[in-house]
């Protein structure tokens, strides 16, 4: 069995027991790199020589008796949408090629603090706008389950690497599914927690008042360590909460009897792959033959997430993103005669399409006279969905489905009709709009061999309860590598 | 000349609000500073920093709405005013338009016509911008962004005002306010209260309003006064042309005293305002409000009545020594330390108003230490020095904020009233003018005086008049 196979935890202990180095970790995920990104395509920066200096770094302080925690040098990856000190951080997007912020993010600092090895930056749809990882400037990134697929996203780079052994886990964002469908397409398992739980700050917004940062791993188990440790109040987020229950680690039990499970009908309807039905209700049965009670529900208002999720989330995102208009740093246009000028070619030939499309999006609902119309209904939706979820859990500890109507499509499919694509986040959207934690675990594979996601959504703030689920449908299940990810890991442990 | 005219006037007044620190985050708002200096990832837009709000700015926006009779909205957000411009580092201003902190408030005011109340619309809160430096060596514009995120209160008035007099009595009782709560310094020159006059004409009688033009650029209350009467004229002359107002932004050139158009009407912006989503809503709790309250310190018109009941001051002495915060505030401590309120009235009005005149100050702008001045009361008061000496004193405490009596010490400014020494010099006087002698033996009391006066120089004014005049006069009379 190569290194790689291990999940997150089972390498922290390794580590620890001084089975393996943090440097030979480090070196594994950097040979596999070598190996498969001209293939995949996972990351934008790869961090090689200040990779192995930290692996350095933090094996002395292992050995000093300083860094004991479970994750303590295992080597990772952070999305290209989140702050890093020093190293470039483009969100994908040519118009922030050159940014080196001066800052690293919260959560990144808090799992630094607990040892990390950051590998490199992954990456993304263009500002976490797609389903695809297609519209990033820097070439789209392929599923390592087959390639001529998409890795789903935004968080696709994070997914793929995870999934595919070019590191043990990655941080991801989820602003309207961006942690779990890219999660379900790779086959690999990952949490948006309720919004507020991990702070914002270094963050670079899309909708932000929907953004979180979130764990992808191999694991419900290393999810829920890793949540454990980048969860935290932060005064720098002025919408980070104070939270005393963050022992995510303390729900993995693997015992459900007794927990309440809803499938909302709503989300088994038109629309929903046949295979990924089956599956879906496959993992609940076993739920249920596992103690949990499980039982059919109507949601309601689920059609009505996606316009008041692209309404919201563009109006953020077309405020957030005019920050980038080539003065202070990031991209400006060679060519231009004097500021206005500047601006716009700085802005048409530094964005893309769907960037572009959502900021035209979002500037035309706010504009004067449209406000009302679009704005303040898509925010009344929202109230009215939170409602709506609300209602369902006083009946249910955990709301299930799946992650997305089907498994990863093929690439170069999605972008021609940019309708369908945003029909595609029907499941995952509302649980952003209502605040939600939620959290995908692969749940087999279809026909032609791509992974399925289970989704599990929990209450605001009940993280515990997706991850007690979670967990006890992972147990007894072992991570299974893509071939080509297997193929190239040849590092095997001793 | 037909018609008559009235003026209908209100104000958005910007006041700098006197936090330590910017509105979201812990950068200084102390003036000056190498360009770029006071700055974070925060207040120059940096992606991924995000605002966290000072809690002193709500507590000072709350004081002056509550100082001016305001309602307060228990709830209130902020909401992003979106345009693109350089000096405003994310291309959004936080500010704050659905639900602002402050409404419906007014003050009163008077005037030669009588007293008057102003109504406030609203007051909000929200952050300053950065500063646009033109390089005409490197033909390049620069920014800075040191006042970027420095806290602001906008007032906005009811159209309620009619004249210049008005505003200018209404900007003033603002700035009282405002400085009395410790709000700000509201210093129009440097900017830290700026106010942009919205005004429009109508013909007596008329109900409507007429076309309104806003004025900016206005940095002192003389030029409000110069715009506020440059702008009816013009918009009267439009009317009798028989053209129209149009609704657009002036700027005003005090220099030409004259204004031309910013902008009109049509290419007003869509701001696309929305509520922040980085900040969460602000709640205002009872309990916040009452201790707020209760902080609050004794304003201008409780001052005013009180100097006249407890220290018996005239009330136009009372008005000018409340007229300024810092006054007030040099008045109080020297009359706690020497327990003298007329004298101290007395230096203040007469002494530090001619030297602020003089050098062109405003009472803000008195630095000494009010101990002084108290002290030197003591002086005078003990005859260690005469008042002739004491007012050279006082200029030196104005000045330099010495202390009187090290001063006095040091320069050997007591007063001789060795009687001894007086005579001597007397005596010398009256050897070296016979004349004047012979002039008041012959009746001409005016020889007294020279002799009086010569005495006073060669003492260097450091002798008791009093005592000089006594003794002139007897050694005059026994010469």
């Amino acid at each position: 069995m190569s290194i790689l196979e291990l999940t997150a935890m089972e390498l922290g202990r390794k580590i620890k027991k001084r089975e393996i180095g943090v440097v030979e970790a480090t070196e594994a995920a950097l040979a596999q790199i070598k190996t498969l990104e001209t293939e995949l395509n996972c990351y934008v920066t790869v961090d090689e020589e200040g990779a192995r200096r930290q692996a350095a770094k933090v094996q002395d302080k292992i050995d000093g008796g300083m860094l004991t925690g479970p994750l303590a040098g295992v080597p990772m990856a952070v999305k290209d949408n989140i702050c890093l000190e020093g190293r470039p951080t483009t969100c994908s997007s040519k118009i922030l090629k050159n940014f080196v912020p001066a800052y690293t993010a919260e959560a990144v600092e808090k799992l630094i603090q607990a040892g990390a090895v950051i590998l490199g930056k992954t990456n993304m749809d263009e500002f976490a706008m797609g389903s695809t990882t297609e519209t990033s400037a820097f070439g789209e990134t392929k599923n390592p389950w087959n390639l001529a697929h998409v890795p789903g996203g935004s968080s696709g780079g994070s997914c793929a690497a995870v999934a595919s052994g070019e590191c043990f886990y990655a941080l991801g964002s989820d602003t309207g599914g961006s942690i779990r469908q890219p999660s379900s397409f790779c086959g690999v398992t990952g949490i948006k927690p309720t919004y507020g739980t991990v702070s914002r700050y270094g963050l670079i917004a899309y909708g932000s008042s929907l953004d979180q940062i979130g764990p992808v791993a191999r694991s419900v188990a290393d999810c829920a360590a890793i949540l454990e440790v980048i969860a935290s109040y932060d005064k720098k987020d002025s919408t980070s909460i104070r939270r005393e229950d963050c022992d995510f680690t303390s729900a993995l039990t693997a015992d459900v009897s007794g927990l309440r499970i809803g499938i909302p009908r709503d989300y088994l309807g038109e629309g929903l792959d046949e295979e990924v039905k089956t599956a879906v209700l496959a993992a609940a049965r076993e739920l249920q033959d596992k103690g949990a009670i499980v039982e059919e529900f109507d949601l309601s208002l689920v059609e009505y997430a996606i316009p008041a999720y692209y309404v919201i989330a563009s109006a953020e995102a077309s405020s957030n993103l005019s920050r980038f208009d080539g003065v202070k740093y990031g991209y400006r246009s060679p060519n231009y005669e004097g500021l206005h000028d500047m601006y716009k070619k700085s802005r048409s030939e530094g964005l893309g399409a769907e960037v572009k499309r959502r900021i035209m999006l979002g500037s035309f609902v706010l504009s004067s006279g449209y406000y009302d119309a679009y704005y303040l209904k898509a925010l009344r939706t929202k109230a009215l969905i939170k409602q709506a979820f609300d209602k369902a859990f006083k009946q249910y500890d955990v709301i299930l489905g799946p992650t997305a109507p089907s498994t990863a499509p093929r690439l170069g499919e999605s972008l021609k009709d940019p309708l369908k694509m945003y029909l595609g986040d029907i499941y995952t959207i509302a649980v952003n709009l209502a605040g939600l934690p939620g959290m995908t675990v692969p749940c087999g594979r279809d026909s032609s061999g791509l992974p399925i996601g289970l989704q599990l959504i929990g209450d605001c703030f009940k993280e515990k309860n997706i991850i007690r689920a979670g967990y006890a449908y992972e147990c007894g299940r072992k991570y299974e590598m893509p071939k080509l990810a297997k193929k190239a890991a040849k590092q095997e442990v001793r | 000349m037909g018609k008559q005219y009235e003026t209908v006037i209100g104000l958005e007044v910007h006041v700098e609000l006197a936090t330590k620190t910017k509105i979201f985050c812990g950068c200084s708002t102390e003036f000056g500073g190498a360009p770029n200096t006071h700055t974070c990832p925060v207040c120059t837009g940096m992606p991924g920093s995000l605002p966290v709000l000072n809690k002193q700015v709500v507590e000072y926006a709350l004081a002056v709405g509550l100082a001016t009779n305001c309602s307060i909205n228990q709830y209130c957000k902020f909401d992003r005013k979106n345009y693109f411009y350089p000096d405003n580092p994310q291309n959004y201003q936080i500010s704050q338009l659905y639900l602002p902190i402050c409404h419906d408030g007014w003050v009163e005011i008077e005037t030669a016509t009588g007293k008057k109340k102003i109504g406030i619309h609203e007051i909000h809160m929200e952050e300053d911008a950065g500063k646009l430096v033109h390089d005409e060596w490197e033909d390049c514009s620069l920014v800075d962004y040191n006042r970027s995120g420095v806290p602001l209160i906008e007032i906005v008035s009811e159209p309620d005002m009619r004249s210049a007099d008005e505003v200018i009595a209404y900007l003033e009782k603002l700035r009282l306010i405002i400085q009395y709560l410790g709000a700000s310094d509201c210093k129009l020159q440097e900017g830290s209260m700026r106010a942009d006059v919205n005004l429009s004409v109508r013909e007596m009688g008329v109900m409507e309003f007429g076309t309104r033009t806003e004025m900016k650029n206005l940095n002192s209350f003389k030029a409000i006064a110069r715009a506020i009467e440059g702008e009816r004229t013009r918009q009267i002359e439009l009317l009798e042309d028989g053209r129209k107002v149009i609704q657009e932004t002036r700027r005003w050139d005090d220099n030409k005293e004259s204004s031309h158009a910013m902008r009109s009407k049509e290419d007003a912006k869509d701001y696309r305002y929305f509520p922040d989503p980085d900040l969460v809503p602000i709640k205002i709790s009872d309990a916040w409000i009452a201790q707020i309250k209760g902080k609050q310190p004794e304003l201008q018109t409780e001052k005013l009545s009180r100097y006249q009941t407890e220290y018996q001051l005239p009330r136009y002495d009372a008005e000018i020594l409340t007229s300024s915060k810092h006054l007030a505030d040099v008045f109080e401590e020297a009359v706690k330390l020497s327990q003298q309120p007329k004298e101290v009235s007395n230096w203040l009005m007469t002494d530090t108003m001619r030297l602020l005149k003089e050098r062109g100050e405003e009472p803000e702008d008195l630095s000494f230490d009010p101990a002084n001045l108290a002290k030197l009361i003591e002086l005078v008061d003990k005859k260690i020095i005469n008042r002739t000496v004491a007012r050279e004193v006082f200029a030196e405490i104005f000045e330099n904020n010495v202390d009187p009596a090290q001063f006095v010490e040091e320069k050997g400014l007591k007063v001789v009233s060795d009687e001894g020494a007086l005579r001597d010099v007397i005596e010398e006087i009256l050897a070296k003018n016979p004349q004047s002698v012979a002039d008041y033996k012959a009746g001409k009391q005016k020889a007294m005086g020279f002799v009086v006066g010569q005495t006073m120089r060669a003492m260097k004014g450091k002798a008791d008049p009093a005592v000089v005049n006594e003794l002139v006069k007897t050694m005059l009379e026994n010469a």
